[in-house]
């Protein structure tokens, strides 16, 4: 079995690593040797790691850390946050990274705020997750004590405060200048680029917003090097990835695969292919804003080079599987009634576009559609696209339409033709 | 300069800006709704939608929006290519999915930027067929009617209200297809200047609900261009009649002075004009007569050769004083303001005329990055400069915003980087004031300690000039903190006035100001003044009122002339009433029945602003004219004619040619030179544009033919105008005319306020043909001042006395406004004001007290005003307070529950 650095020494009756299990198992090593190195080398070894962001952009984490202003006149206080606003429907795994060892994202950040010299470091932390923000405030306060966090830490002169912040509950906070607004206390509205958050971000202040899942990656990195990183992977990004599966499958769960791992290795051989009586239908690769792929993708490497070649994107890496006893036009309802509701109201085409969309899904799945819809489905799929709507969760709701209107344009038609849903 | 290509063709355009406003600069019609030129952009609303092409072999491009994209030197784009034509009907029809069809009872039909916007886009056939959202519209008090199943989201109000004018009480709530614009809960608005979100709504969410109560169609309005006359700041406006009746008040853009704003108390105040307290004939010894009869009577009172004294008007025009002044001899006429107003405006006028620093425009005030306020409650006095000065406390940051690389239009990303950081601004005044939320540092206190602190903060700067004796350490640190942060500002600022009604305090404002100029500093002094032609009036006349009294003495036998003024407004009632009495005759032309009119033997009717034209100067020293919007009713016509009658019955050779108002201008600049150039802000009664009058009326109004036919079945000839190049008609020019000269926005395809666009040279910059409006003082050049130099002495406080201060409200402290209803309601009653939480006293908030002045008394009940030091009071100056000179000391004395 291949290395998990990630997962490998969480306790398997669930709960949390202490900090002292957490030492043992070799944690706030990678603190202690990052503090020796100067900022511009930790960037440059995950920059050279392949690191890339694990919030489903998966842009190159050391590449998005150089744009930071460093030096004596680099504006301060700079900041560093973990967005742990997991809101993508099917996605679970920031929470069980933080749930069962809060300390290696602890250590990740304060690793991470060394590397671009951040003062002021927040975890942004997802309403519903309980459990998962006790943890992290007890980790916190843990690595407070241990002089991980605080004031010139470990004696070393560099010291960085960090805060755990729960965000008020909406989907939008999870994009990452939205976020900032949130955390400033404002509307959770998304801010235009540039400029950037790394010139221009928290409080004005250069910030660096990364996936709870890609800080968790870092002090394994700093510990065991770049090329060791890189050879965890199957593929070109590095490192390994928390995969999940959810829907009618045998064992629906989260792994640490290589990265690279093909869809067909997780279903049947992780999640233990389907339930009995159900068959694949198709899949959302990412969480739901990723366009559908079908069983003739199984084979497709879950990366973030590999998946876009068939179409989709890899985004969160946790799989959603669809089985033939579904309605298709009742889940498109489901994800674009979600995504409707949770537009921030900003732009017009999200904020009008989606209601519409979801009214028109609703009338098809209850026997009412009508003559026209589908073509006006398909233009809110070209119009709600990326560059016309203000940030990128409208695009996101389109994935799913636009590949569902590809993939059940007959089950549209049927809906509409026969005025009922055919598996009601 | 920069190059871009619009759908293939070469446009030069000014750098820095970006693609919506290069090409509404250039005359393009690309529809837009979050933008707007003095917000700029946000791109929330994705109206502007064009195509954008990495270059001239890229045919395939990518929608941008050109609000969001800066017009660059080589950007190629397309307004006209089919896809961002479709994508820009599209964002049409979701605006329309859920709004109301009901143009036709809405208020904003026929001036709705929406309508107009969207049949730019073309938008035609409603395609969505689910149900419309609803919302619960709120009361938000007498100015502003509120309808928000209408609004399309672009969020223009709150970026207004909260992000421009510093509002608190109007804010956005709820999310997705669900959001909000009002307040936590109906009431009123606590904004100065909420009346703009009738004009920055691009639909019919905010709209005017004092003309809700007598409405007309915007193209069935008469206008014409008029100077705001409630304060001294002189905003551009357009008044809108109908049936003899003033409608609105709408903004006119004058790119130095209000833009595209008013304050609510300069859009909501003209309803006196309609008051059933107009004056609308002659009266003589208390009878109705005509015209003939009134003139007569005039003339034989006249072949008596009695002298005749002439008591001028600071809400008068420049003509109507002029005219006046002409009648009585200079040596006759008399400034009408109160004593210590006249003293004041003097000095500042003195000041102005002798100063190396400028007396800055609105515009300029916007963009100075440091400010200090000596003993002037701006919002109250001169709201306008309210405003204005909360654009300059911006302006320091955007030196941070600037090293970013982040545009000027770049809304958001500007307050992201300077994160509400402010200029450096510094409010010294009695009492708190609105503007003490960008303060960094206030200083409370009695107006002769205000002046102390100018003083201190005057020898900081220069030496040369001594230190207040005896000034507190808190004081010092203070002077020496402002003095360190003008003199580091690029453009400082010091703003004062006659506010305080302290001429310590106008000096020490003056010095600093003329400290930082010999410091080589391009600092300007910007002074609020009582009223609209305070200025205009101040540079005509050399006496005051107290001369007059003084005078009467000798003059019983005198005929006196008051021009439209209550002299129960200047001074106290026993001095009025001993003064008017001491005349056998007294004319008042006025158009109001005042307590100064209802004393006189005969009363002239005189045309109110709206009704007349004529030339103001504002507190900046801009002579500005005004026209005449429509005909009144009855015998009223314009104070000026009325003397000019007087005049001809009189038989002054030399005014005996003078036929219209230009006559009257012409005058007034040949022979004083300091009004020289007011000849040159208009053109002329005979100006024509291609053998045109202007149109006062819409080519589209209507009911021309019927709007009398209850009277004549024949159609009326439209009265003749004598005096300016307008038509009382919608027969006669409609298109662009001269600046000073426009009586609407309006361009085709553009109804609504956004029509400015295409009246300006650029987007937000002067009018094409430069913004109308004479400078009458300009800066003395050289770095020469010579300095006050008397020092008040500090403040003691008394023990069983109080120092009286005036307090100013925007609703309330103006004679004029207070007549309109609207404002009359958010007028607060007579009350004397305490700090509740300094004094150590048995009175709270509603107790009744008795305050003595100078044997003077009121009796009022107590209201909290907060930040009054120890020992002040301060006393509203409102209409139904006896007049008294403040500051003063006063007694309290409390009167059983």
């Amino acid at each position: 079995m291949s290395e998990r650095p990630l997962t490998q020494n969480m306790r398997p009756d669930g709960e949390a690593l202490t900090i002292k299990e957490y030492e043992r198992t070799g944690g706030y090593q990678a603190l202690r040797k990052a503090l020796k190195m100067p900022p511009k080398e930790i960037q440059e070894i995950v920059k050279n790691s392949n690191l890339r962001g694990r919030g489903g952009a998966g842009f190159n984490t050391g590449m998005k850390w150089s744009f930071v202003p460093m030096g004596n006149d680099a504006p301060r206080p700079k900041y560093l946050i973990a967005n742990a606003d997991e809101m993508e429907p099917g996605t679970f795994k920031d929470k069980m990274l933080i749930e069962l060892n809060p300390h290696q994202l602890i250590e990740g950040m304060i690793i991470s705020a060394l590397a671009i010299e951040a003062d002021i470091a927040y975890i942004f932390l997802r309403w519903e997750y309980r459990l998962a923000a006790a943890r992290a405030q007890k980790a916190i306060t843990e690595a407070y004590e241990n002089n991980y966090l605080g004031k010139n830490i470990l004696g070393s002169g560099f010291s960085l405060e960090m805060h755990l912040h729960i965000s008020a509950g909406r989907y939008i906070c999870g994009e990452e200048t939205a976020l900032l607004n949130a955390l400033e206390g404002r509307r959770a509205i998304p801010r235009a680029k540039p400029p950037y958050p790394q010139i221009c971000g928290l409080w004005g202040k250069p910030t660096v917003v990364n996936n709870a899942e890609t800080f968790s990656n870092v002090p394994h990195i700093i510990l065991r090097g770049a090329d060791w990183y890189k050879g965890l992977s199957r593929s070109t990004d590095g490192g390994t990835k928390i995969y999940g599966m959810s829907g009618r499958v045998k064992k629906p769960g989260l792994w640490e695969l290589p990265m690279g791992t093909s869809i067909r290795e997780i279903l049947e051989g992780n999640a233990g292919g389907m339930q009995e009586g159900y068959e694949l239908c198709y899949l959302i690769p990412g969480g739901a804003s990723t366009e559908f792929l079908t069983a003739e993708h199984l084979d497709v490497k879950m990366d973030f080079d590999s998946v876009p070649k068939v179409g989709s994107r890899m985004g969160t890496g946790t799989l959603v599987v669809i089985d033939d006893k579904t309605c298709p036009i009742g889940v498109l309802h489901n994800l674009e009634k979600f995504f409707a509701r949770e537009s921030c109201g900003w732009c017009t085409p999200c904020r009008e576009g989606l209601p519409w969309v979801t009214s028109i899904l609703e009338a098809i799945e209850n026997g009412q559609g009508q003559a026209g819809d589908i073509e006006m489905l398909a233009t809110h799929g070209e119009s709600l696209w990326l560059g016309r709507t203000f940030c990128a969760l409208a695009p996101g709701a389109m994935e799913p339409l636009r590949s569902g209107l590809k993939l059940f344009k007959s089950e549209f038609e049927q809906h509409i033709i026969e005025k009922r849903c055919p598996w009601r | 300069m920069s190059k871009i290509y619009i759908d293939n063709k070469e446009h030069e355009i000014k750098d820095g800006q970006n693609l919506l406003q290069a090409c509404l600069s250039l005359g393009f019609n690309l529809p837009y709704f979050c933008w707007h030129p003095a917000m700029h952009s946000v791109g929330a609303c994705r109206q502007c939608a064009v195509k954008i092409f990495k270059n001239e072999q890229d045919t395939k491009g990518r929608l941008a929006m050109a609000c969001m994209t800066p017009a660059s030197d080589g950007t190629r784009l397309s307004i006209d290519d089919p896809e961002a034509k479709a994508f820009r009907s599209n964002v049409i029809e979701w605006l329309m999915t859920n709004h109301p069809h009901d143009c036709p009872v809405c208020d904003e039909g026929g001036e709705c930027h929406l309508q107009d916007m969207t049949v730019m886009t073309g938008h035609v056939a409603r395609r969505f067929r689910f149900n419309k959202r609803t919302y619960n519209n709120q009361y938000l008090g007498p100015l502003i009617n509120h309808e928000m199943n209408r609004c399309i989201q672009c969020y223009r109000c709150v970026r207004f209200y909260r992000d421009y004018a510093g509002g608190r009480d109007l804010n956005v709530f709820a999310c997705h297809n669900h959001v909000y614009f009002g307040r936590h809960a109906d009431g009123i608005l606590e904004n100065e200047f909420s009346g703009n979100l009738a004009e920055v709504c691009p639909t019919g969410v905010f709209t005017d609900k004092t003309l809700r109560r007598h409405y007309t169609r915007k193209w069935d309005l008469q206008t014409a261009p008029s100077i705001c006359v409630h304060c001294s700041v002189g905003c551009n406006t357009i008044p809108g009649e109908r049936y003899k009746e003033l409608r609105r008040i709408r903004n006119r853009y004058n790119g130095e002075v209000n833009r595209y704003f008013l304050c609510d108390r300069g859009r909501f105040g003209y309803e006196f004009v309609n008051s059933d307290k107009r004056i609308r004939e002659p009266i003589i010894n208390g009878n109705p007569s005509t015209k003939q009869e009134a003139l007569k009577h005039i003339s034989s009172i006249l072949s008596s050769g009695s002298k005749i004294i002439g008591i001028g008007s600071p809400r008068a025009s420049l003509e109507a004083n002029f005219l006046l002044r002409t009648l009585t001899g200079p040596e006759n006429f008399y400034i009408g303001s109160s004593d210590a107003d006249y003293l004041m405006t003097s000095e500042i006028i003195r000041i102005l005329r002798n100063s190396p620093a400028p007396s800055p425009s609105l515009r300029q005030i916007e963009l100075s990055d440091a400010v200090l306020i000596l003993g002037e409650d701006v919002t109250n006095t001169a709201p306008m400069m309210a405003l204005a000065l909360r654009q300059a406390a911006r302006q320091r940051p955007m030196e941070v915003a600037k090293r970013l690389r982040i545009p000027e239009w770049d809304d958001t990303a500007i307050r992201t980087a300077t994160q509400g950081i402010n200029s450096p601004f510094y409010v010294a005044a009695p009492y708190s004031t609105k503007l003490d939320d960008i303060a960094a540092a206030l200083y409370h206190a009695p107006p002769d300690d205000i002046a102390r602190l100018g003083f201190a903060v005057t020898h900081m700067l220069d030496s040369s000039v001594p230190m207040p004796e005896g000034l507190s350490d808190e004081a010092r640190s203070l002077a020496s903190g402002i003095a360190k942060d003008l003199v580091s500002a690029n453009n400082p600022l010091i703003v004062s006035g006659t506010g305080c009604g302290s001429i310590a305090v106008i000096q020490a404002a003056a010095n600093i100001a003329w400290a930082l100029c010999k410091k080589g500093k391009v600092a300007s002094l910007s002074y609020a003044v009582p009223e609209c032609n305070s200025i205009g009036l101040g540079l005509m006349g050399v006496k005051g009122l107290t001369d007059a009294f003084r005078d009467s003495e000798e003059n019983t036998s005198a005929l006196i002339i008051i021009l439209e003024n209550d002299l129960y407004q200047r001074t106290d009632a026993h001095t009025a009433d001993n003064f008017l009495n001491s005349f056998k005759h007294t004319i008042v032309i006025d158009h109001l029945l005042t307590r100064t009119a209802s004393k006189a033997q005969t009363i002239l009717p005189a045309a109110a602003f709206a009704e007349s034209g004529g030339t103001l100067v504002n507190n900046e020293g801009r002579a500005q004219r005004f026209y005449q919007v429509f005909v009144p009713d009855g015998m009223i016509q314009e104070s000026w004619r009325w003397l000019k009658e007087i005049i001809n019955i009189k038989g002054l050779p030399y005014a005996s040619s003078w036929e219209n108002i230009d006559d009257v201008i012409s005058a007034i600049s040949e022979s004083l030179p300091v009004f020289k150039r007011i000849k040159d802000i208009a053109p002329a009664e005979d100006f024509r544009i291609s053998g045109m009058k202007i149109a006062r009326q819409p080519h589209r109004y209507s009911g021309r033919t019927a709007i009398s036919a209850n009277k004549t079945i024949f159609e009326p000839k439209p009265p003749h105008d004598p005096d300016s190049p307008f038509t009382f008609s919608m027969e006669g020019f409609q298109g662009q005319p001269p600046s000073p000269l426009i009586p609407r926005s309006w361009a085709p395809g553009w109804n609504s306020p956004q029509a400015v666009n295409k009246f300006q040279s650029e987007i937000g910059g002067p009018l094409k043909g430069g913004n109308p409006g004479k400078r009458l003082i300009e800066p003395q050049q050289g770095n020469q001042v010579s300095y006050f130099s008397s020092v008040p002495s500090a403040f003691v406080p008394r023990i069983d006395e109080w120092l009286v201060v005036p307090v100013y409200h925007i609703f309330g402290s103006e004679e004029l406004s207070v007549l309109s209803p609207g404002i009359a309601e958010l007028s607060p009653k007579p009350y004397l004001g305490l700090n509740l939480e300094n004094e150590k006293l048995n009175i709270k908030e509603g107790d009744e007290i008795l305050l003595t002045i100078n044997f003077t008394e009121y009796r009022l009940s107590v209201r909290h005003i907060a930040g009054l030091p120890k020992g002040i009071a301060a006393l509203p100056a409102l209409h139904g307070i006896n007049k008294t000179t403040l500051p003063n000391w006063g007694r309290v004395l409390k009167l059983k529950n």
